[in-house]
């Protein structure tokens, strides 16, 4: 359940929201993506330790992360 | 019987923008065209338009480019220190191609120079006047009747071909009376709609108006493009007023404010029974160069006169026929005074042959 | 009870969804989906007119789904005074930088603004000419070297940098003026949420309204994004307070 979804194309590897995350979950990647950036990453594990709060999509200057958050569904 | 007023130049340019369904006006004072903007100012609560002294020439030009960009007819005027100070906004109108009107009721120069009458901007007027190889449409009234009539007819060849318009007058065209007959203005049908203006998407495709053409190939598709609609405007709309062709020895030139005292000048040697005939262009830009190659198939020496040191007579030169002579008479202003149509007149004996 | 994924951060719809041709860092970005999320947010994609100005900032067709006027170099204001007088009833704004704005295009930005244009303004503020490759700008700090202030800006010979929002918050006209910064996940919630006040200023037809925004210009400051982000609290905030200096609903 991928909560931070890392556009990894649009990602300048800027490295903003490596600062912004408050768990420090974020990291730089060392393989190159097709612009030629290191763009940022998270672990599966990471993900899960994620809380949605949505900090580093809102210091990411090119829009690149996109968030989800678990919510609790009723079953019909 | 026909209504007829007695108005100046300048209030006959501002009543035919109004006929003409013009409703912003986006202005600057400055001597000797101030009528317009106040004669604006006073009608245009009337009608529902909006008028703005704006802080400069360069933002009413602006002003002038965002009215324009949403579809509405639009116009400024000024006076020639102004007009240079509004050619960046000419400049990026030509680009976007934007229709508007700029009045130029000019004064001589160079510099402040002086507020009297001086035809001294006319390469500044035809040949683009900013920077990037464009064109405005240039109409020269040389009456009252005409400063409406020419005002009228601005906005429609700039709608028709999205290219901006200059009404070239001079301090004496935009501060004589004289009879002006209003007539009410009618659109042509076929004016094409405005189907690039702006207006908040609202549910069609994304509109841009701009002049910035970054991709490969695309400035240069552009600016053949912007060649084209020139090209189209030098076939279709050049003007003039010709008198005493057919048998003409010597033609006489001259535009707007001259033009007048070639006419009595013309009158004067025709007394004399000199034959010589009359060319008046009303359109500057695109330059009437057929009819000057017609009329010197036949007459082969043409007299150009202006009040300057020499401009129209160089598209006047690469218009004749080959082997028609040239000559220019023409004065800066300076001397408090208009050539008079004897001083004129003098210069037809000079050159005359028959 | 089950567990489901719900998106709460997307893409505003008012912006393509398309690469920018911004540096790394530069958060031109950031703005631009602050500005968006306005749109989005009051419903007024489809009846905005945005007046775009010279510089990065040039773009602003290629990024926001809206129509757009192109302005020449400082004129913003002025063109989008004929397009709002137009257009009375169409949301406009310019998005203009610091070179645009607070040099070349001085008299069209104070004369809209006293005039009470019923635009929106909203102010790239990174204290240096980006485009045309880290000139000083008027809001250039004092000290700060950039390609034509070599030793750095020498207040003696070059003046001050100039402060807009709280220049322009004395003019009658204006309804609203604010400095926001979009360095920290806060600033930028908060920069949201200002530029949301401005956009209403408009909307209610309350007159002109402008936020100036401090913003990273990593290339040209030659400096890495993260040093650049860091030096927007420590040298540019202090000589430029984030602050809302005039807003008439307050009042």
């Amino acid at each position: 359940m991928q909560k931070v979804v890392i556009d990894e194309l649009r990602c300048k590897g800027c490295g903003l929201c490596t600062t912004a995350c408050p768990h420090g979950l974020i990291r730089m990647s060392d393989k190159l993506n097709r612009q030629g950036f290191l763009p940022a990453v998270i672990s599966d594990e990471d993900q899960e330790k994620c809380v949605s709060c949505a900090m580093c999509a809102r210091i990411c200057p090119d829009v690149a992360i996109t968030i989800f958050k678990e919510v609790k569904v009723k079953v019909a | 019987m026909q209504k007829r007023l007695l108005v100046k130049g300048n209030e006959a340019v501002a009543m035919g923008a109004i006929e003409a369904g013009c409703r912003f006006y986006f202005g600057y004072p400055i001597t000797p065209q101030s009528d317009i903007p106040e004669y604006i100012s006073r009608e245009f609560p009337k009608v529902g338009g909006t008028f703005i002294q704006a802080e400069s020439e360069i933002a009413s030009i602006n002003m002038l480019l965002g009215a324009s960009a949403c579809g509405m007819r639009a116009m400024t005027s000024s006076s020639s220190p102004g007009i240079s100070l509004k050619q960046e906004g000419i400049s990026y109108m030509a680009g976007s191609e934007l229709p508007g009107l700029i009045v130029n009721i000019s004064r001589s120069g160079p510099g402040l120079g002086g507020i009297d009458a001086s035809q001294s901007d006319y390469f500044q007027a035809v040949k683009g006047g900013g920077h990037g190889g464009y064109h405005t449409i240039v109409l020269a009234p040389h009456s009252v009747q005409e400063m409406y009539d020419l005002t009228m007819l601005a906005f429609d060849l700039s709608d028709r071909y999205r290219v901006p318009a200059m009404l070239l007058g001079d301090s004496v065209l935009g501060q004589m009376k004289e009879a002006l007959i209003p007539h009410p203005y009618v659109a042509p049908a076929d004016l094409p709609a405005k189907d690039w203006a702006v207006s908040g998407k609202d549910g069609r495709a994304q509109r841009v108006v701009k002049s910035l053409y970054l991709g490969d190939g695309e400035l240069e598709a552009h600016n053949w493009k912007l060649y084209r609609k020139y090209q189209e405007l030098r076939e279709r709309e050049t003007r003039c007023e010709t008198a005493g062709l057919d048998d003409a020895k010597l033609l006489v030139t001259a535009f707007g404010v001259t033009s007048r005292i070639a006419k009595t000048a013309i009158r004067m040697a025709r007394e004399e029974g000199l034959k010589v005939g009359l060319l008046r262009p009303i359109t500057l830009f695109p330059f009437p160069d057929k009819a000057f190659a017609d009329a010197t198939a036949r007459t082969k020496r043409v007299l150009c006169f202006e009040l300057n040191t020499g401009q129209m007579v160089e598209d006047v030169r690469l218009s004749v026929a080959r082997d028609a002579e040239v000559f220019f008479y023409g004065r800066p202003p300076g001397a408090g005074s208009l050539p008079t149509p004897e001083e004129l007149l003098a210069q037809i004996r000079t050159y005359y042959k028959d | 009870m089950s567990t489901a994924m719900q998106q709460v951060f997307a893409h505003p719809v008012s912006l393509k969804d398309v690469q920018t041709h911004f540096c790394p860092g530069c958060q031109h970005g950031t703005i631009h989906r602050l500005v968006a999320e306005a749109m989005d947010h009051f419903g007024v994609q489809e009846k905005t007119i945005g007046v775009a100005s010279v510089g990065c900032s040039v773009f602003l067709y290629a990024y926001f789904d809206i129509d757009v006027v192109e302005a020449p170099h400082g004129r913003a204001p002025a063109v989008a005074t004929g397009v709002k007088r137009a257009c009375p009833d169409k949301f406009v704004f310019t998005y203009q930088g610091d070179g645009d704005l607070a040099a070349i295009g001085t008299s069209e930005i104070i004369h809209a603004a006293n005039r009470g244009e019923g635009m929106t303004v909203i102010f790239v503020n990174n204290t240096t000419y980006g485009m045309t490759g880290g000139q000083m700008a008027p809001t250039t700090l004092p000290n700060q070297k950039t390609s034509t202030s070599p030793y750095g800006r020498n207040v003696g010979n070059d003046g001050y940098p100039i402060r807009m929002a709280e220049l322009l918050a004395q003019l009658e006209g204006v309804a609203f003026s604010a400095r926001v910064a979009v360095n920290t996940p806060k600033n930028v919630m908060q920069a949201g949420r200002v530029i949301k006040q401005a956009f209403e200023t408009q909307l209610q037809g309350r007159g002109f309204s402008f936020v100036e925004v401090l913003s990273a210009c990593p290339t040209n400051w030659g400096m890495d994004p993260l040093k650049a982000n860091a030096r927007i609290a420590e040298e540019m905030i202090p000589y430029f307070p984030l602050a809302t200096f005039k807003d008439t609903s307050a009042a």
